[in-house]
């Protein structure tokens, strides 16, 4: 709905876009084409950059050749100041894409006489729009005429004349103008040019200056109405469009790995979510800082691109310090995949910062961005600032599918759990790290406090630093609760003896059994012996026995013989006998 | 163009403060005028009376019309039209306006004071 309102907006007004990186993007286009804009505000805000910014960039970029009239600096000081920026004004002034014109006025030089108008400066502008083609004017600052021509009346009316013979002319127009006391400008250019009014600030807060720019009007468009901190660097203006942002970025289910395997398997065992926010928070020297680096390295490995922004350390020292746990940064820093950003906290402003990172993110397009840590900012504002800051770069880091890593230091005397910037709400994976002191000894400690979209590990496990690199150990957990370090490292012998001894009983019972096996085998085995023997003597009487029977039988036939009885009963019998 | 009493185009540079030194009564005028309007002719009529009366047979008086030469603007830094311009004798001035205010322009042209003498 907002779009299609946006793009009905778009239809309405013609933009011509400036060049500048990141105003066009909150006017949604640039300042209205073929009308004057106003831009204001106070000494050394930047107005005059602004302004040649924006002829340069038409001139260069879009085709647009421009008239820079000036009725303070002159040509050849303008030509220098911008220099700086790396704007070559000579180069572009013979191609014929822009024309400077420095305006005189002395005011003792003038004498009125009755009246006049400023028919000369139209024709003169006319003639230097016309000789080169000019679509962009820029006015610089047209209210020195005010200094210089005593007439006000006069002059209030051929500027608004002047002002309408622009938009006649078709060009866009920028009209810098000095901040007054109650209103925009001191001579209320703003009654003249009503369609866009550009405000500029640069404010100084606890010694740390922040440039804003603000749209305070822009007739027949929608636009934000937000301060937008904005920056002057060698590349120029940018202003940072980082309060637009919605909840509307897009997810990943890809993971990456945090460069330690033991997490990783905290986490499901792939690590943490592409474009998610990590926040390692703990005491001092727990390790906040190695953990960043492995994650780093990790990701060069994986031929990702880091930034890393250290508020604490410088580059080499980080370097150096990384190396003596085995984390060898330097070579990605050379191959180009890996860069430092290192600054000081305290250096400019929160807003400043932000902008900052924007410009160094939009610049380097790393996978990765590293802020270690965040919680220095503290001390330079007040925690409601620090927390929509940390949001801004959050949704802006999210936006673009990075993954942040967030160190912060918590004091050890306030709980664990909060973290001083007060940004746990924006953190999707939180690491703990805390110290465990125990008979003697300061043992690291490490659990995932929370990690959205996954079943993390609820363990404590034990975090060392070594040489090379971090390991987790297994926490020991029992009945005499959590023990790390050589109380762990006692316990587990203990432990292990109490195993051998229990192993060797088993083993001594199950020698007995086998003994005991062998004595009934041959308990056995006699008694088979004697049965089998009483077995064959048995079978031996039996034959006796028989043997008996049948001669017994023999001889009761013999005698039957001998006493002549009947044959065949006897032979019969026999018979019946030997079937 | 409307032309005066002896006009020198192109005037050398290096020549002026030694005109001015030798021969310190020689005005040497400009006007710019923008196109034939009213207020262009009341500054030309003016003027002329004013030369005439003040410093007859020793100023040269040249007329340009910005429309047509445009250019010509920017080397004199000319904003406001009509304006007059006192190149000799020095100090240099610039003098707006339709002339109407006669004090004024004599002030400018630093004949009111010799008058008084």
């Amino acid at each position: 709905m907002k779009k299609l309102e946006h793009e009905l907006s778009m239809k309405r007004l013609p933009k011509s876009p400036t060049g500048i990186q990141g105003f066009d993007e909150i006017t949604g286009g640039g300042v209205p084409k073929g009308r004057p804009t106003l831009v204001c505000g106070g000494a050394g805000c930047g107005k005059t950059l602004f302004a040649i910014e924006f002829l340069v960039r038409g001139a260069t970029e879009f085709n647009e050749p421009g008239v820079f009239m000036s009725f303070e600096e002159t040509n050849e000081e303008l030509t220098i100041n911008v220099a700086s920026l790396g704007f070559d004004l000579e180069d572009l002034i013979r191609r014929k894409k822009l024309i400077l014109d420095h305006v005189h006025i002395e005011r003792s030089e003038i004498e009125e006489t009755g009246e006049y108008d400023l028919e000369a400066l139209f024709i003169r502008l006319g003639y230097a729009i016309d000789s080169i083609g000019a679509k962009r004017v820029v006015l610089d600052t047209i209210e020195s005429l005010f200094a210089g021509l005593p007439n006000q009346l006069i002059l209030r009316a051929e500027l608004r004349r002047l002002f309408r013979w622009l938009k006649v002319k078709g060009v866009t127009a920028i009209i810098t103008g000095e901040k007054g006391d109650e209103k925009l400008t001191r001579q209320g250019l703003e009654e003249y040019v009503s369609d866009c009014v550009i405000m500029l600030d640069h404010r100084v807060n606890e010694q740390t200056s922040t440039r804003r720019l603000r749209i305070v009007k822009y007739r027949g468009s929608i636009h934000g109405t937000n301060e937008y901190p904005f920056l002057i660097d060698e590349t120029g203006f940018s202003v940072l469009p980082v309060t637009s942002l919605g909840l509307k970025h897009i997810v990943s289910n890809e993971r990456v790995s945090s460069g330690i395997p033991a997490l990783d398997k905290m986490l499901e065992g792939k690590g943490y979510y592409r474009g998610s926010t990590v926040l390692v928070s703990g005491t001092a020297g727990v390790g906040k800082t190695s953990i960043a680096a492995h994650f780093a390295e990790a990701a060069c490995k994986r031929g990702e691109r880091v930034l890393y922004f250290c508020f604490e350390e410088s580059p080499n020292q980080l370097i150096r310090n990384m190396l003596s746990i085995g984390i060898d940064l330097e070579p990605w820093v050379e191959k180009g995949v890996l860069l430092f950003h290192a600054t000081r906290p305290t250096l400019y402003g929160l807003e400043m910062h932000l902008a900052v990172t924007h410009k160094a993110v939009n610049a380097f397009k790393p996978d990765i961005v590293i802020l270690d840590p965040i919680n220095t900012f503290v001390i330079s504002d007040k925690e409601f600032e620090i927390k929509t800051m940390l949001m801004r770069i959050v949704d802006f880091l999210k936006a673009r599918q990075i993954t942040a890593l967030f160190t912060s230091l918590t004091s050890s005397e306030g709980p664990l759990e909060s973290s001083e910037a007060g940004i746990s709400s924006l953190i999707d994976t939180w690491i703990l790290l805390r110290d465990i002191e125990l008979s003697g000894e300061r043992n690291r400690g490490m659990y995932v406090l929370k990690s959205r979209g996954m079943a993390n590990s609820n363990q404590i496990r034990e975090f060392m630093l070594t040489d090379h690199g971090v390991e987790l150990r297994e926490a020991y957990i029992g009945s005499k609760g959590v023990l790390t370090g050589s109380a762990r490292i006692a316990q587990e012998a203990k432990e292990s003896a109490e195993l051998l001894i229990r192993k060797k009983d088993i083993e001594r019972k199950k020698r007995e059994i086998e003994q005991k096996r062998n004595s009934l085998k041959a308990q056995i085995s006699a008694l088979h012996f004697q049965f089998e023997s009483e077995e064959s003597e048995a079978i031996k009487m039996i034959e006796i026995e028989q043997d008996q029977v049948k001669r017994l039988k023999q001889d009761k036939l013999e005698m039957a013989e001998s006493r002549h009885a009947d044959k065949e009963n006897i032979s019969s019998k026999n018979a019946k006998k030997n079937k | 163009m409307n032309k005066k009493g002896t006009i020198v185009k192109n005037w050398p540079k290096d020549l002026e403060p030694i005109l001015s030194s030798h021969d310190n009564d020689k005005y040497v005028l400009r006007l710019y005028l923008t196109g034939s309007t009213c207020r262009s002719a009341l500054a030309l009529t003016n003027l002329e009376k004013i030369c005439e009366e003040y410093l007859e047979g020793r100023y040269e008086l040249e007329v340009i019309d910005l429309y047509q030469n445009p250019s010509l603007a920017k080397g004199d830094q000319i904003i406001a039209a009509p304006t007059l311009i006192k190149k000799l004798p020095l100090p240099f001035r610039r003098i707006i306006g339709d002339m109407s205010n006669r004090e004024k322009v004599l002030l400018g042209l630093d004949l009111r004071d010799k008058q008084n003498e």
